[in-house]
């Protein structure tokens, strides 16, 4: 199973979430699929993509948030899925594109290459609803059902360590975060 | 515990006179009433989190929703939140408000809290992070208003140490 062909299947329901990504070729391939304001891509500070969704989703209860996590990512901050667990948002789902790879430095394996299972972890930290997906089928059933749905989710999705070529796109950062916020006012202003 | 309480009530009436509405916090000493306060405070969000780190995440979140939030640690816990810091609130300008208990300083009786207190103010200055003390309850509130002010003018993290001074009573 390939992440774009996940992300392809579900580039559609992201619409009306906010969606947060961690960095390197995640984003990049969303981003191939066509940006939007409601995407915000954190391009460093492993492992803080699902504290950013916590936030969100606290702040703002009514509105879906996605967050696009890594095995990489999610083993420097497993601490988050405690955290997750304790306050359950009912609007955020938390997905996790496991390539069992630090891929944009190269591919060097990481532990759930070596038998470490997220879900597992997931589950045991104390999030509600978890599961590990293989095709690209039930991903986008599962993530579709979490979207639409309602009560925090840790999605597990087994992917190939493949990626793009390059990480880095003509979107700056700040214009990323400026543009991320902006949307949300503008949806905040016409709920209103 | 000679925490003191009134001075914990002040600079929690300080922070939610600036509108803060989400507080990020891990336990220690210092800060036990400031976190009991907040837990007992419908009008706040409490986060305890796992590691001081993920705060800033919390704290982006909520920025980019509209809300304001500040962070309470222990120093101890600001090293630990340095690489959020630097690579997401110093990269992507979210103003921080950070309350960090400055343990290790003078009159510290924990040996183990005593390499933290040699570090942490060289640490704010070479991160370039305006910081200023909470060290007597008469300026508790417009100091906390004025590091609210800079932090949402600059878009950056602001950092108030919190002093023995204020805090402990004996």
């Amino acid at each position: 199973m390939l992440r774009i062909d996940c992300l392809r299947a579900i580039y559609s329901d992201l619409e009306k979430c906010l969606v947060v990504t961690i960095m390197g070729a995640l984003p990049a391939e969303l981003q191939s699929l066509g940006h939007r304001p409601n995407f915000f891509y954190l391009q460093h500070a492993m492992g803080l993509a699902s504290s950013t969704g916590l936030g969100l989703a606290l702040s703002l209860p009514h509105q879906k948030i996605v967050v696009l996590d890594g095995d990489g990512s999610l083993l420097m901050n497993l601490g988050t899925l405690s955290t997750l667990a304790r306050y359950k948002p009912k609007n955020l789902v938390h997905i996790v594109f496991d390539n069992e790879s630090l891929l944009s430095v190269g591919g060097f394996p990481t532990a759930t290459n070596t038998g470490t299972d997220l879900e597992g972890i997931a589950r045991a930290a104390g999030i509600p609803q978890t599961c590990t997906v293989r095709t690209v089928d039930d991903f986008a059933s599962a993530a579709r059902r979490a979207i639409s749905g309602e009560g925090l989710q840790t999605i597990v999705a087994k992917v190939e360590a493949t990626g793009p070529k390059a990480f880095v796109t003509d979107l700056g950062l700040l214009e990323n975060r400026f543009q991320f916020r902006r949307h949300i006012q503008s949806l905040a202003a016409k709920s209103r | 515990m000679p925490v003191s309480l009134e001075n914990s009530k002040l600079i929690y009436r300080a922070l939610k006179a600036c509108g803060i509405r989400l507080l990020s916090a891990l336990p220690e000493t210092w800060l036990v009433h400031l976190i009991q306060i907040a837990e007992d405070d419908p009008e706040v969000t409490l986060v305890r989190l796992a590691k001081e780190e993920e705060g800033v995440g919390l704290s982006a979140g909520a920025h980019f929703a509209g809300v304001k939030s500040a962070m309470l640690m222990q120093n101890h816990g600001f090293l630990a939140a340095i690489n959020g810091i630097v690579s997401f609130a110093h990269l992507y300008k979210i103003p921080l408000l950070m309350l960090i208990s400055y343990r290790g300083s003078f009159g510290e009786r924990d040996p183990w809290q005593t390499q933290g207190g040699n570090v942490t103010e060289p640490l704010l200055r070479a991160m370039n992070i305006p910081y200023s003390f909470l060290d007597a309850s008469s300026s508790v509130e417009k100091r906390i208003a004025q590091a609210h002010t800079l932090a949402e003018s600059s878009l950056q993290p602001v950092a108030l140490l919190l002093t023995r001074d204020l805090m402990w009573e004996e």
